[in-house]
């Protein structure tokens, strides 16, 4: 018995031995496989061009087809954020008419369909004698995000230049942010998104949110490929009134197009505030009230075609014909 | 192994369960598969298609899938909490029932998470949650607690059928050589031996006290999905209790339902008896009267308070024209039915207090519906959207159909394991203690006398 057990021992330590070495060689084999074959993508290629000095310059091909939403950055910089940087915004709601032109701007620059809206206008009216105005709402990008505090795999960040953004390579889909965020701010794409033949190939960046994923959730993100380029986010740009102002914390600056001001000075002039405060959030846009309107809540109603006016009907109806 | 004549006789009886499938088992076997497969497709339209195919939109981001998930799951935890129970306070009319609720434990726990799965937008990024997780969210927290709570009932069930694993290798059965050898691997070589018994009662002991804790901790994480965020209706102090509440209340019902299905399909009027379900009528007319304040205590303090923020999700519950009938439904079924069926003696017998149970289970499941549909779709700034699929949630026929695959998969899983171990545990079976004079004791009332049974 024991010779017998002696043998079976000895045949189980040969084999494991031999499983050892044999494993050990295969990935090492593998491994040196794996670096030979690998593409030298990091050696890129220079172009010789002739500068509008009349220099030469040396400069790297990728630059040639540069498009307006490759956001050069690794995925450790996305998280990171723009050093020095702490973007905020004010939303006046006096000069707000509801011309929605910031909505379309928001959609041509994030290729997204008409019914997206990452950047809504509401009509709220906070008491029955209250007078309704109009409020358009994008992220807040709260530096205490109920959203960021709830992702189970981290795909939403909060980064140092106060951003929060979304990366839909990492999503899995569950929409717990969207449950946990009090601001109904969050889309989600819940069929195939149609992709326009410019974007469709391009790698995908969380600071562009383009190509959009299906099964991924989605909202405004402040436009980080516009700001790297000292660029106002096309909301602010394309609104005919001014009501967005969107600046730097850090520089005390806010501007809207037309006019730069200081950021505190603007909110304690004109009595700026966060919407619903008390849930703690802290977010990081501030509006306006508004008072002194420069235009009557109707000329935001009238001339809107019948899909966007039966949004607002509820509101709107009794007060038209109560004038 | 060896058995004492109550138990042999137990065994006997049995036997034929698992010695073969009979005509009704294979009919319904069949059944269960055909809604499976129907739930296949569905599941494969919204892989292809996307969660469009869903009625879940912007607004309401969580529907069905999430409400069979709680239901499901919420079964497993009462199952375990019951099954540890039992099994810590020895009653010996509970003995017969500790496996069941061990079935239902296990089952639930196989069928909730998928429920879940189905939710996620990316069913290819699963391996995120465990390659990028994120300790501070709730969502971990529930994987984490699922995936212990798993391991710790399925570990609990398991030797708890040890003995009887054994009992079924030492006798010669009418079963394919395949089982013989299974039962064989399954008794890990249990003889009954001093030190293995002992090994065998310490171990159980232990996965009772354990998951008992263990119970009540995942079921307020699982509330806690919901607890945590800022919405009217979820925002609630009370709902680590009353989700572990809800849960316990709605798996003593399913044990009562699953009880009498078994008993009718197997004929173990002699080991679920009469008194056994009255017993359980009255555990359940408890947790119902429990379950009643902790709702009345929600509802009321919703409803006195002024706040805006409250108030629009109880009026949305209780007005007519939206949720009104199913919070009537709800609440009458799943709290008032049960307990009047109970407590009046006339009805205090099996078929009735089986109705009630089914009744209470489907209301209960509706209460999950309530808790979690009105609330989304109340958010704090107004809708006004036109879409009406995006204002007001309804369920479209995939998510109707992968529900009912998931009962199918639930109850033929009960059917399956019902063929591999005996539905009455025969090793730890105590034969009760010459209740049946007290039983037939004729009670008089107004001048008749009533057999209580």
């Amino acid at each position: 018995m024991k010779q017998h057990g002696e043998v079976n021992e000895n045949s189980r330590r040969n084999f494991l031995k031999n499983a050892a070495i044999a494993t050990v060689v295969t990935a090492t084999c593998g491994s040196l496989a794996c670096s030979c074959s690998s593409k030298n993508s990091t050696v890129s290629k220079k172009v010789r061009l002739l500068s509008p000095d009349g220099e030469i310059v040396e400069i790297d091909s990728a630059y040639l087809n540069y498009q307006e939403h490759i956001a050069i950055v690794s995925k450790m910089e996305e998280r990171q954020g723009i050093p020095g940087k702490r973007f905020v915004m004010v939303v006046d709601l006096a000069l707000c008419k509801n011309a929605r032109k910031c909505i379309t701007a928001c959609q041509k620059h994030h290729y997204r369909p008409e019914d997206t809206e990452w950047l809504t206008v509401k009509l709220m009216k906070d008491s029955d004698e209250g007078a309704p105005y109009w409020f358009p709402k994008q992220c807040f990008h709260c530096d205490n995000p109920p959203c960021v505090k709830v992702c189970p795999v981290d795909a939403t960040f909060k980064r140092q230049d106060g951003l929060v953004l979304i990366d839909n390579d990492r999503c899995i889909g569950c929409k717990f942010c969207m449950a946990a965020c009090p601001y109904s701010t969050r889309v989600f794409n819940w069929a195939e998104p149609e992709l326009n033949s410019d974007i469709k190939d391009l790698p995908y960046s969380a600071e562009t949110g383009i190509p959009a994923k299906v099964g991924t959730v989605e909202k405004c993100d402040f436009c980080p490929d516009r700001t790297k380029e000292g660029l106002l986010p096309p909301c602010a740009e394309a609104c005919p009134n001014g009501v967005f102002y969107f600046g730097d914390e850090n520089e005390d600056t806010v501007s809207n197009g037309s006019e730069t001001v200081s950021f505190t000075q603007l909110i304690k002039d004109r009595a700026g505030y966060r919407f619903l405060e008390e849930l703690g959030t802290k977010p990081r846009v501030y509006y306006l009230p508004p008072k002194d309107r420069q235009f009557p809540v109707e000329r935001g109603y009238e001339n809107l075609p019948d899909k966007l006016k039966e949004r607002f009907k509820d509101i709107m109806e009794p007060i038209s014909s109560k004038s | 192994m060896e058995l004492n004549s109550y138990q042999q006789e137990a065994f006997n009886y049995q036997r034929p369960n698992i010695e073969k499938f009979s005509k009704s088992n294979l009919l319904w076997i069949v059944f269960f598969l055909l809604w499976i497969l129907v739930g296949l497709y569905a599941l494969y339209l919204q892989i292809a298609h996307g969660h469009v195919v869903t009625g879940m939109r912007d607004n309401v981001v969580w529907g069905l899938f999430i409400v069979n998930f709680i239901f499901f799951i919420g079964l497993s935890y009462a199952g375990a909490i019951i099954s540890g129970l039992l099994h810590l306070f020895k009653v010996p009319w509970g003995k017969p029932i500790i496996r069941l609720s061990q079935m239902m434990t296990i089952t639930s726990v196989i069928v909730g998470p998928i429920f879940i799965l189905l939710c996620v937008g990316r069913f290819d990024r699963l391996h995120h949650l465990f390659i990028y997780p994120r300790l501070q969210s709730p969502m971990t927290w529930d994987v984490l607690a699922i995936l212990t709570y798993f391991v710790g009932s399925a570990l609990f069930l398991y030797i708890s059928m040890i003995k009887d694993f054994a009992v079924y290798r030492d006798t010669k059965m009418d079963i394919p050589k395949w089982k013989q050898k299974l039962y064989k691997t399954l008794a890990i070589g249990y003889r009954g031996a001093a030190s293995q018994k002992r090994h065998l009662i310490i171990s159980q002991n232990l996965l009772a006290i354990i998951i008992i804790p263990l119970s009540i901790m995942v079921s307020s994480i699982l509330s806690w999905i919901f607890g945590m965020t800022l919405r009217p209706g979820w925002h609630s102090t009370i709902f680590g209790p009353y989700f572990v509440l809800g849960a316990l209340y709605s798996g003593c019902g399913v044990l009562i339902v699953a009880m009498w299905a078994y008993r009718k399909m197997y004929k173990l009027q002699d080991y679920f008896t009469d008194k056994l379900f009255v017993n359980l009528g009255y555990f359940m007319m408890v947790l119902a009267a429990a379950y009643g304040y902790f709702t009345f205590s929600e509802y009321f303090t919703s409803w006195f308070g002024s706040a805006k923020w409250d108030a629009d999700v109880i009026n949305k519950l209780f007005s007519l024209q939206e949720y009104g009938w199913w919070t009537l439904f709800a609440n009458l079924f799943g709290i008032l039915v049960p307990i009047a069926i109970v407590a009046i003696p006339a009805t205090r017998k099996v078929n009735w207090i089986t109705l009630a149970s089914f009744a209470m289970v489907m209301a209960l499941w509706v209460k999950r519906y309530l808790i979690i549909v009105p609330t989304l779709e109340t958010p704090a700034l107004p809708m006004q959207d036109t879409r009406m699929e995006y204002v007001k949630y309804t369920a479209t026929w995939p998510e109707w159909a992968l529900t009912f695959a998931g009962i199918a998969s639930f109850l033929l899983l009960f059917t399956l394991i019902s063929k591999l171990v005996t539905v009455v545990p025969v090793s730890e079976l105590e034969e009760p203690l010459h209740q049946h004079n007290h039983q037939h004791e004729p009670v008089v009332v107004n001048n008749e006398a009533i057999q209580t049974v």
